[in-house]
């Protein structure tokens, strides 16, 4: 229960201990707020002990007569607007002509309730406020959450960006000032790991291109019958040429309908992601097993690797952006540290869900759901 | 000021920055020991003792570098350590040793930008390496 401070400024006593009556237990509770609000009420019979209530109480919502013995109620409302204060402010007041609105509001009264009203008229305008005010701390809350990660995601990636660029730039200036000699040969290693940087920045840049796709959630999502099947033969057939590279045998395993609703394009970048993996952390003359089945709602999919494998605390981190697992074994494994980031992104779109389960040394194997129409169970 | 057989540990985990830095610290004069993570680094530490340390900040973990300076100024409280970063001008954190708080927990000598010009280095690591002439 969370109590929202309401403070009446009104130089009428009747009003004043009318609405202190109507609120005093008048609660707010929204189904989708975990919270309800509760009020307390405080008083003041002028605009200058308002200010004064202002100053010490800090309350959250402000109602505000406008005819008063001192300063008017548009003059409180310039001293909120001058010092900043965040309160929200309802205009209770008989006199209310066009001009009077025009300014109010224009000075940030937020809603207007002209005298007399009914109890329910002011619950009505309060409960409105409420829901303002919930929504408001919400946001800044989020927005808060959401600079930090945004914060910590630009901090790596500018970091994973120019990283490579220092280095071709310190190669190229070894290049230029021939610091290995005058014949071209003898820089055959620096081209080639400048190359190779280049190639990693590349790999970068499209799955920042995929990652932003998928954060912008409405992107244009084709959602249509796909057959996972034929999505699958043609990732495998995509990383073939890599597959015989490493001498890595790739299978696919169906069972029954595999067909479901969803956007191909998405699905065919979870499918690469995964298959790619799979052959990247494998052993030479290893393989890698695709299965599909159907199990109630959901169809199943598995992708089992022979592959270098990952312990507990590599396999808590892998989902996470930029995570590549850095170790002996990998050290001639190249990637974004994306990919599986927004494997699980896309998934989770979906309603579905992604699970490993890893043997060092032995391999992986990665389990996703996919829901044939809704949601899975 | 002659480098005279003063030994440079440094520790990145990006193979090329690695090459290029260790190419200019020999150039220097230096004598150099290099490891591509933390873990490396701490257990070549376990047996030799460099004359100064010029560490990556973000290797393994994300504060790695800092993890190192501290096993680092542990066991060996005389090695001057630079710690590179570059990130410093994207997060706009601004790690300023020379302020008393921080001071206390970062314990690196020096926090270089990792673009910092090779005159510039040369000239920190030989102040480093003056202020500590046993």
């Amino acid at each position: 229960m969370s109590t929202l401070k309401i403070l009446v400024v009104d130089d009428e006593p009747g009003i004043r201990s009318g609405i202190t009556r109507i609120l005093r237990n008048f609660k707010v509770d929204y189904p989708f707020m975990d919270e309800a609000f509760e009020f307390e009420v405080t008083e003041a019979s002028s605009g200058e002990a308002g200010i004064e209530l202002i100053e010490s109480n800090q309350p959250d919502i402000l109602l505000l007569d406008n005819k008063l013995p001192g300063i008017q109620g548009v003059e409180v409302l310039e001293y909120i607007k001058k010092k900043q204060k965040s309160i929200i402010v309802v205009m209770i007041t008989s006199y209310a002509s066009l001009e009077l609105a025009v300014k109010a509001t224009s000075d940030g009264a937020y809603d207007f309730i002209p005298k007399p009203f009914t109890p329910q008229e002011l619950k009505s305008s309060i409960e409105n406020i409420t829901k303002r005010v919930f929504l408001k701390k919400m946001t800044n809350k989020l927005q808060d959450t959401g600079k930090q990660i945004r914060f910590t995601f630009l901090s790596v990636l500018s970091h994973e960006l120019k990283a490579p660029l220092n280095s071709i730039e310190g190669y190229l200036k070894m290049i230029r000032e021939r610091q290995n000699g005058p014949k071209l040969d003898d820089y055959d290693v620096m081209i080639d790991r400048s190359l190779e940087r280049i190639k990693g920045m590349r790999h970068l840049i499209l799955d920042l291109l995929d990652l932003t796709r998928v954060e912008s959630g409405k992107a244009k999502r084709n959602i249509t019958e796909v057959d996972l099947v034929s999505v699958a033969r043609t990732a495998m057939d995509t990383m073939r040429p890599y597959a015989i590279q490493r001498d890595v045998k790739l299978s696919l395993h169906h069972q029954g309908s595999t067909v479901i609703q969803g956007d191909a394009e998405e699905i065919e970048i979870i499918f690469n992601n995964l298959i790619s993996n799979a052959i990247k952390y494998n052993r030479d003359g290893g393989s890698v097993d695709f299965t599909l089945e159907t199990q109630e709602d959901c169809m199943q999919i598995r992708v089992v690797d022979t592959g270098i494998g990952m312990n507990n605390d590599e396999l808590g981190k892998i989902f996470d952006d930029f995570v590549r697992i850095k170790n002996d074994k990998t050290k001639n494994i190249s990637g974004s540290g994306l990919g599986l980031s927004i494997v699980k992104k896309l998934i989770e779109n979906y309603g579905g869900k992604i699970e490993v389960t890893s043997i060092p040394d032995q391999g992986s194997t990665f389990n996703v759901r996919l829901p044939i129409e809704k949601p899975c169970s | 000021m002659k480098p005279e057989n003063r030994t440079i540990l440094i520790v990145d985990d990006d193979q090329d920055y690695l090459f290029q830095l260790e190419t200019k610290v020999k150039q220097f004069g230096f004598k150099t020991i290099t490891a591509e993570s933390q873990q490396e680094a701490e257990k070549l530490l376990e047996k030799i003792k460099p004359d100064l340390a010029i560490l990556d900040l973000m290797m393994e973990n994300e504060d790695s570098g800092f993890i190192l300076c501290y096993k680092m100024k542990k066991k060996y409280p005389d090695v001057p350590i630079i710690i590179a970063t570059g990130v410093a001008a994207e997060t706009g954190i601004n790690f300023d040793i020379h302020d008393e708080n921080n001071r206390k927990w970062i314990k690196a000598d020096r926090f270089l930008d990792k673009g910092i010009r090779t005159e510039r280095l040369r000239e920190e690591i030989d102040t480093l390496l003056l202020n500590n002439n046993k």
